[in-house]
């Protein structure tokens, strides 16, 4: 156990020198690629904010149910089957056929090739689920419908607040999905997400529609408030132009009313019907509706077959650029709601850092004095061992760009305490050789090899937990799990070879000298 | 040579004492959670006006309707530790309470740290750290019955047993939060108890090889002794770590490395007084392991 060639020393000394090289990049740059490494610092430790978003699928497929009711009828009449008392409730479709005809509406649902229900060969599942109550016939979609759908509204809204996001400009954001309805948003040097927040808790909805007095209307009416929450108006369900058809939108100053105002481009199709809406509309007033709300219903004075136009409704600057931003990166598919935050300001985080070095220093400190009272000359070894140890584990944080954060750090200061752990078994171990093996050299290489598997043993456990923290834990506590688990196998590293080669120099030279450790 | 087995019988009523009112606070008195697990809103302010106290903070907050609020002082005079249950999840609450609390003390103030956590996410957060200690108690389970005899397998998951629930049941008894870093420490203590307990049962089965004449009762002793220096070097520089991180570490840290200090006491004293208890009580000797050699 104590013998080393000439080719191991050199690897274990250029494997060390190149570890601390690669953390010392930390502090040093070099021009070097591969050494232009460093450490993440967590949002914990640089300030920022987390936030977890889920996505309200709800309103998603109330809508698309809704749509499908207007599919079926459709899709029956042409094949002259009657579809009667078609209903939505509790996000089941229902409705009625003569018996006659149930089987053949039954085949079309079930049909693999039918393309009222698209079928995912994949799965083995229809989108849609159909089931005769006896009563009526219930239509729903299938788990993996579902699936799909929720799929799909995230791929959607990830992208609408991955540019929502970005149109704001804060450095480096993180944005990943979580689950199937859920988003993850992390922006580092944040410490007010505020406006984030509420450009993200907006679904942006916008729709262009004629306020109507006639109850009648052949398109259905609803009843909408103002944005002051305070005034109402009947407003036609007839879409004229919506959010979609937009391809610019920017805040303007009008310098007429000395107002904040909103302009918009629209595309080719939107210029033509709002070309066609206001020629034919005169005189009308045109609800401008944004998430339920009316912004604005400006009465319509003139043709406008520019294809742009302005809103206007009372905007602050601010407002008027928020808005402007919303439209610009388009509608969500769903409402998004704010499930988990997480903020810390830049100065806590430096604080933080601060605290952390000085309990490392410290710990460090304690630990080196400790160990060399205790065991002289193994004792610089063992810490000679320990600073190389923690550079190393620094270097390999370094190489993969690790995320540090403050329990982290924590994990960093109790690899240190737990890191004696196997020098001690094994000098302990010599020890008690020696009682009864007058070879030094002997009772060194039993020491090493009768130690070894409890030291196998105690960090076998430690990597269990660690590994279980790493997969179950999230953001700071990760950060933990990591620096804990790496921490191991640097220690033992440096344990078998560095302390080791130490070792093995010391009790060479020093053969026949009693009384050795 | 300390006569540890002397005090064996003492100690273990102590423990089973200590088990039971740990079991007790825990059942009727239950821990306390913080928000990770709970839900709600925490907000940690500096203030930097003297005006600004905890009885001050306490009356603004109680008029703002948040449900339960709770306002502590944080590490030092000008810190401040805001907890409150945020039970209708308003969406604006954070901007609400800056513009109320700057009716009362201008801009004197400052967050520094804002958490919201969901009723779903805590629910959540909260089956996944017992799924992890869950998890991680089984994983032991099974490395240490694959390692060992099964009489050292049932000593040593008593041990890690008595160090998590006196670790929680001292956290009940004091009414210390429960966090997500707490998960994290007890999830270590398991290692660490575990690492400790293998420790003395490795030479535990080496004795029992070697010597076939000594009784458990005494083989246990010596065992427990050869190895003694060992527990005391490796638990010293671990506390001494520890106390670094709960003296140094900051205010974030310092329930953290309670629960690892009292969990390294616990585990330290467990694998001594409870793992090897267990072997003398299922009366171990030379044939269980030669036993089990044979099968090998």
């Amino acid at each position: 156990m104590l013998y080393f060639s000439k080719l191991r020393i050199l690897f274990i000394t250029l494997f060390s020198v190149l570890f601390i090289l690669i953390a010392s990049s930390n502090i040093f740059k070099f021009d070097d690629n591969f050494f232009n490494k460093k450490i993440n610092l967590g949002l914990d430790l640089q300030g920022g904010s987390y936030l977890l978003l889920e996505i309200d699928n709800e309103p998603v497929i109330e809508q698309k149910l809704q749509n499908l009711t207007t599919t079926i009828r459709n899709y029956f009449k042409e094949k002259n089957i009657k579809i009667n008392n078609i209903k939505i409730e509790n996000q089941n479709i229902f409705f009625n056929t003569t018996d006659n005809d149930k089987q053949y509406v039954l085949d079309v649902f079930q049909d693999e090739n039918s393309d009222l229900n698209p079928y995912y060969p994949k799965f083995k599942s229809h989108q849609l689920e159909i089931e005769d109550t006896g009563f009526n016939l219930k239509v729903n979609f299938s788990r993996q419908g579902l699936i799909k759908l929720k799929n799909s509204s995230q791929d959607q809204a990830i992208e609408i607040v991955r540019r929502r996001v970005d149109e704001v400009g804060t450095n480096e954001p993180n944005i990943l999905k979580r689950g199937n309805n859920r988003i993850l948003v992390e922006l580092p040097g944040l410490d007010d997400p505020m406006r984030i927040k509420s450009l993200l808790g907006k679904t942006a909805k916008l729709t262009f529609r004629f306020v109507t007095n006639d109850e009648n209307d052949r398109f259905g009416v609803e009843k909408l408030k103002f944005e002051n929450d305070l005034e109402e108006a009947t407003v036609s369900k007839r879409i004229i132009i919506s959010g979609e058809n937009l391809l610019d939108a920017q805040p303007k100053m009008d310098t007429q009313t000395n107002q904040t105002i909103v302009s918009f481009t629209l595309d080719r199709v939107g210029a033509k019907r709002f070309g066609k809406a206001t020629s034919t509309g005169i005189g009308k007033q045109l609800a401008i509706v944004l998430d339920g709300k009316i912004i604005s219903a400006p009465v319509v004075r003139d043709t406008i077959a520019s294809g742009s136009g302005q809103i206007s409704g009372g905007f602050t600057f601010q407002t008027a650029t928020d808005l402007a931003l919303l439209l610009r990166s388009g509608a969500l598919p769903a409402p998004l709601q704010i499930i988990e935050e997480r903020t810390v300001g830049p100065d806590l985080g430096q604080d933080s850092i601060n605290a952390g070095m000085i309990a490392l220093a410290i710990g460090f400190m304690l630990v080196i004095i400790f160990m060399f009272v205790k065991y002289k000359i193994f004792g610089l070894i063992t810490n000679l061992t320990l600073i190389v140890n923690l550079f190393i584990l620094l270097g390999v944080l370094t190489l993969f760009e690790a995320t540090l954060t403050l329990p982290g750090i924590a994990g960093i200061i109790l690899t240190v305490g737990m890191a004696v752990d196997a020098n001690v078994l094994i000098f302990e171990r010599i020890k008690e050789e020696l009682k009864d093996e007058t070879n030094n050299i002997l009772a060194f290489d039993s020491g090493y090899t009768k130690s070894r598997t409890a030291i196998l043993d105690a960090n076998i456990t430690t990597l269990l937990a660690a590994i279980i923290l790493f997969f179950m834990g999230s953001g700071p506590i990760k950060g933990f799990a990591v620096t804990l688990g790496v921490g191991i196998f640097t220690t033992l590293f440096s344990v078998y070879f560095i302390a080791r080669l130490c070792t093995s120099i010391y009790v060479s030279k020093n053969k026949n000298k009693e009384k050795l450790i | 040579m300390i006569a540890f087995n002397k005090y064996y019988n003492h100690f273990n009523l102590l423990s089973s004492v200590l088990i039971i009112v740990s079991l007790l606070l825990l059942i009727f008195k239950g821990l306390n959670f913080g928000i990770d697990f709970k839900g709600g809103t925490l907000i940690e302010l500096r203030a930097s006006d003297s005006k600004i106290n905890v009885s001050s903070l306490r009356d603004r907050f109680n008029q703002m309707d948040l449900g339960d609020v709770s306002v502590k002082k944080f590490g030092n005079d000008t810190d401040f530790l805001i907890k409150f249950e945020n039970k209708d999840n308003k969406k604006n609450i954070i901007e609400e309470i800056k513009v109320n609390l700057d009716k009362s003390f201008g801009n004197n103030y400052d967050f520094r740290r804002v958490e919201n956590v969901g009723p779903k996410v805590s629910a959540e957060l909260l089956k996944s750290g017992v799924i992890a200690i869950s998890l991680s108690l089984a994983l032991m389970l099974i490395y240490i019955w694959i390692r060992f005899e099964w009489q050292f397998s049932l000593g040593a998951i008593l041990a890690l047993f008595h160090d998590v629930i006196v670790t929680l049941g001292v956290f009940s008894l004091f009414s210390l939060e429960i966090n997500l870093s707490i998960i994290a420490a007890v999830l270590t203590i398991v290692g660490y108890s575990m690492n400790d307990t293998v420790v003395i049962f490795d030479r535990v089965r080496e004795n029992l090889r070697k010597y076939s004449d000594i009784k458990i009762f005494e083989l246990t002793n010596i065992s427990i002794n050869e190895t003694l220096s060992r527990t005391i070097i490796t638990s010293a520089t671990t506390l001494l770590a520890l106390l670094a991180i709960y003296f140094f570490g900051g205010e974030i840290l310092k329930g953290f490395s309670l629960a690892m200090i009292l969990g390294v006491v616990f585990g330290t004293y467990s694998s001594i007084y409870i793992a090897n208890t267990v072997l003398v009580r299922l009366r171990v000797s030379q044939k269980t392991v030669l036993r089990e050699d044979e099968k090998k």
